[in-house]
């Protein structure tokens, strides 16, 4: 039994920072925004929340400079996809290389470092329950985080009159600019939403998951949660059930590794990234589900005429 | 104070032939703010970064080595990006084709003959091409998004690398290091002087390739169908072009080009394989053809000043003490800078709400 346990809560330890991430780069979409800087935004989060962290001693700062590094970082992003209208492919990724670099950068010093980790949470009695009390209140706080924002972000998507107007926009930006919605500040908000998330995701790595510092540690992760949204068809609820099976497969590469699988370690480590293809075949194949759910505006720059 | 773009009636020819000078001085500024900012004196920094390491001819050599594979896949990447085809991939074809290449001197060491370097480079090629059509076949045949899953294969094409080297293909002689047999000399690629530096054929196969491509793009009627396809699908169907073909054809070539360029690296200037092959020239690449503005020839000159970029990157790590990931930052301000720059050939730049008056007068 506690095997199991033990096996669910490694499973929610690595489900979360993809969860965080994904759900933020959701709402960035549903705005007609594809930020393909996940990944650069997610690194950027993990070195500065560790370096806070290391140089306070306070976990909690270094989740705080994890949230305004992400967003500080996704603003870059926003000035040039949004002000100057640039292709947001191509902005995307050169923020996803600057991320790796910068951080590497910044990083320099920090490799090697005891880190300092986010304590879990614990409730006298409540904690020391058998089984749900590991698994409902023994966790860290992030994951708590992690689930309290799909909830709000689904909430704010579709039971507000703001998540409305953020859908409109990205179904139809002249609509919406017609309307007299402004479409580019809710794309800044968005943007800027993505990238706390997104650096949230990465301070999760290095606070919580492995905490210490290392070179592109986020490993694909950031590219991952982008394919979740795919996967999910830009639905919140969705995400957290792809991040908890891609949390799964994540773990159970690296279990079947330390039980000596007789099968050599780099296919199992390639498995996450096989699966994330093997998902994103099946989820697109069906062209009328993706039509219908992909946010129509999707990509595109929007210009507003004068 | 607002920032607003305004229309131009058509696409501005001045700047589209400044923009990437603008973005290489823009980076040059940063530049020099980022060195200021790590305390070291700004022109020294920039001089040992950008003009010490091409002060000799062997450095020219090193250059030339290592613009040779960027400039090969970015020439590829260009038929793609022009065809609105995302392969971002090409990291992992560069990995494959340099895998599918070494099947001969790995597994049959003692072939010698003057027909073994061109059949690793045709199969060189072919890895890249037949492992950049998994994303191309997945995107035509089911709407797969190809950002992601050409994303995702780099991954896998780097772990498969990582396990022959550790295992299938381990030199048995080599004290277990992590690594394949020497290529035997006539696997090798030659030296184009050895005299003078180490630069190898793959840069005169990344010349040949760029003008090919030019002649494809602006001159066949496969490199209109392309350009139609990407800057408007609806006007390429009313021609009867397939959108699925031109999505097969920007792949396999972007792949076969990234393959050669893998092969290439890994005869020429490595000599055998190894874990890790690639300082990501695959997705350097990006940047160099963007930075080349998609067209073959400028791509050569970008590729060249990227080249520079890693050159700069050691020189920095060695003369100032700054991390080596100098260069990725530097790679990562130029496309920035030169995506920036490229508004203004679309656009006009009018800084408004400093009064009513001002924007009126433009």
């Amino acid at each position: 039994m506690d095997i199991t346990v033990n096996i669910l809560l490694t499973i929610a330890t690595a489900a979360t920072p993809l969860l965080i991430a994904a759900i933020g780069e959701l709402v960035v979409e549903r705005s007609g925004v594809l930020n393909l800087g996940v990944e650069g935004m997610m690194i950027m989060g993990a070195v500065c929340g560790f370096g806070a962290a290391y140089l306070t001693g306070s976990p909690w700062i270094g989740v705080l400079a994890a949230i305004v590094a992400g967003a500080l970082f996704s603003l870059l992003f926003a000035f040039m996809a949004l002000t100057l209208a640039t292709n947001q492919v191509a902005t995307g990724l050169s923020l996803t290389i600057l991320g790796l670099g910068l951080s590497g950068m910044i990083g320099t010093n920090f490799v090697g470092l005891p880190g300092v980790r986010l304590p879990n949470l614990y409730i006298p009695g409540l904690s020391d329950l058998p089984i749900v009390g590991k698994l409902l209140f023994g966790q860290d706080p992030l994951f708590y985080a992690s689930i309290a924002l799909v909830f709000a972000v689904s909430w704010f998507l579709f039971r507000t009159r703001k998540g409305l107007m953020l859908r409109s926009i990205g179904d139809s930006h002249s609509s919406a600019h017609a309307l007299g919605i402004p479409v580019i500040r809710y794309r800044y908000l968005a943007v800027m939403f993505g990238g706390a998330c997104a650096g949230l995701a990465g301070g999760h790595l290095s606070l919580v998951y492995t905490p210490q510092w290392v070179e592109n540690m986020t490993a694909g992760r950031g590219w991952i949660a982008l394919a979740l949204v795919v996967f999910a068809s830009w639905r919140p609820l969705r995400v957290l059930a792809g991040a908890y099976i891609f949390g799964a497969v994540w773990i159970g590469q690296l279990h079947a590794q330390a039980f000596g699988i007789p099968v050599p370690s780099q296919f199992l480590s390639a498995l996450p990234y096989l699966a994330t293809i093997v998902v994103l075949v099946l989820i697109s194949r069906n062209k009328r589900l993706t039509m219908m759910n992909t946010p129509a505006s999707l990509g595109q720059a929007f210009v507003p005429d004068r | 104070m607002r920032i607003e773009l305004v229309k131009r009636p058509e696409r501005s020819k001045l700047f589209s032939a400044l923009s990437p000078f603008i973005a290489f001085a823009l980076t040059i500024i940063a530049g020099a703010i980022l060195f200021a900012a790590l305390g070291k004196n700004p022109l020294t920094a920039l001089y040992t970064y950008f003009i010490d390491p091409i002060t000799q001819v062997w450095q020219l050599h090193e250059l030339a080595i290592k613009a040779a594979p960027l400039i090969l896949i970015a020439v590829g990447l260009a038929v793609c990006y022009r065809a609105n085809v995302w392969n971002i991939g090409a990291e992992g074809q560069f990995v494959m084709g340099a895998v599918a290449g070494s099947v001969l001197p790995v597994m049959f060491p003692e072939t010698v003959g003057w027909w073994v370097l061109p059949a690793m480079l045709l199969m060189g090629a072919a890895g890249g091409a037949a492992y950049a059509s998994i994303p191309a076949f997945l995107k035509t045949r089911f709407n797969t998004n190809e950002i992601l899953t050409s994303l995702m294969l780099v991954y896998v094409a780097q772990l498969f690398l990582d396990w022959l080297v550790r295992g299938w293909w381990k030199d048995p002689a080599a004290y277990n290091f992590p690594q394949s047999v020497q290529f035997n000399p006539s696997a090798v690629l030659p030296e184009l002087a050895p005299m003078s530096g180490r630069a190898n054929w793959g840069f005169i196969f990344a010349i040949i390739a760029a003008v090919l491509v030019w002649l494809m793009l602006s001159k066949m009627l496969k490199g209109f169908e392309i350009r139609v396809l990407g800057s408007s699908p609806r006007a390429g169907r009313f021609a009867g072009f397939q959108q699925s073909h031109v999505v097969f054809f920007a792949f396999l070539i972007s792949g076969a080009l990234a393959g050669l360029a893998g092969i290439s690296e890994v005869s020429g200037a490595i000599g055998q394989l190894q874990p890790s092959i690639s300082p990501g020239y695959g997705f350097t690449a990006i940047i160099v053809a963007f930075l080349g503005r998609l067209n073959p020839l400028g791509i050569v000159a970008a590729g060249l000043v990227l080249a520079l970029t890693y050159l700069g990157g050691e020189a920095a790590q060695t003369a100032l003490g700054v991390s080596d990931k100098v260069a990725r930052v530097f790679q990562g301000m130029l496309l920035f800078f030169v995506l920036a720059s490229d508004t203004l050939i679309h656009y006009r730049i009018r800084i408004a709400g400093l009064g009513a008056k001002s924007s009126e007068a433009a």
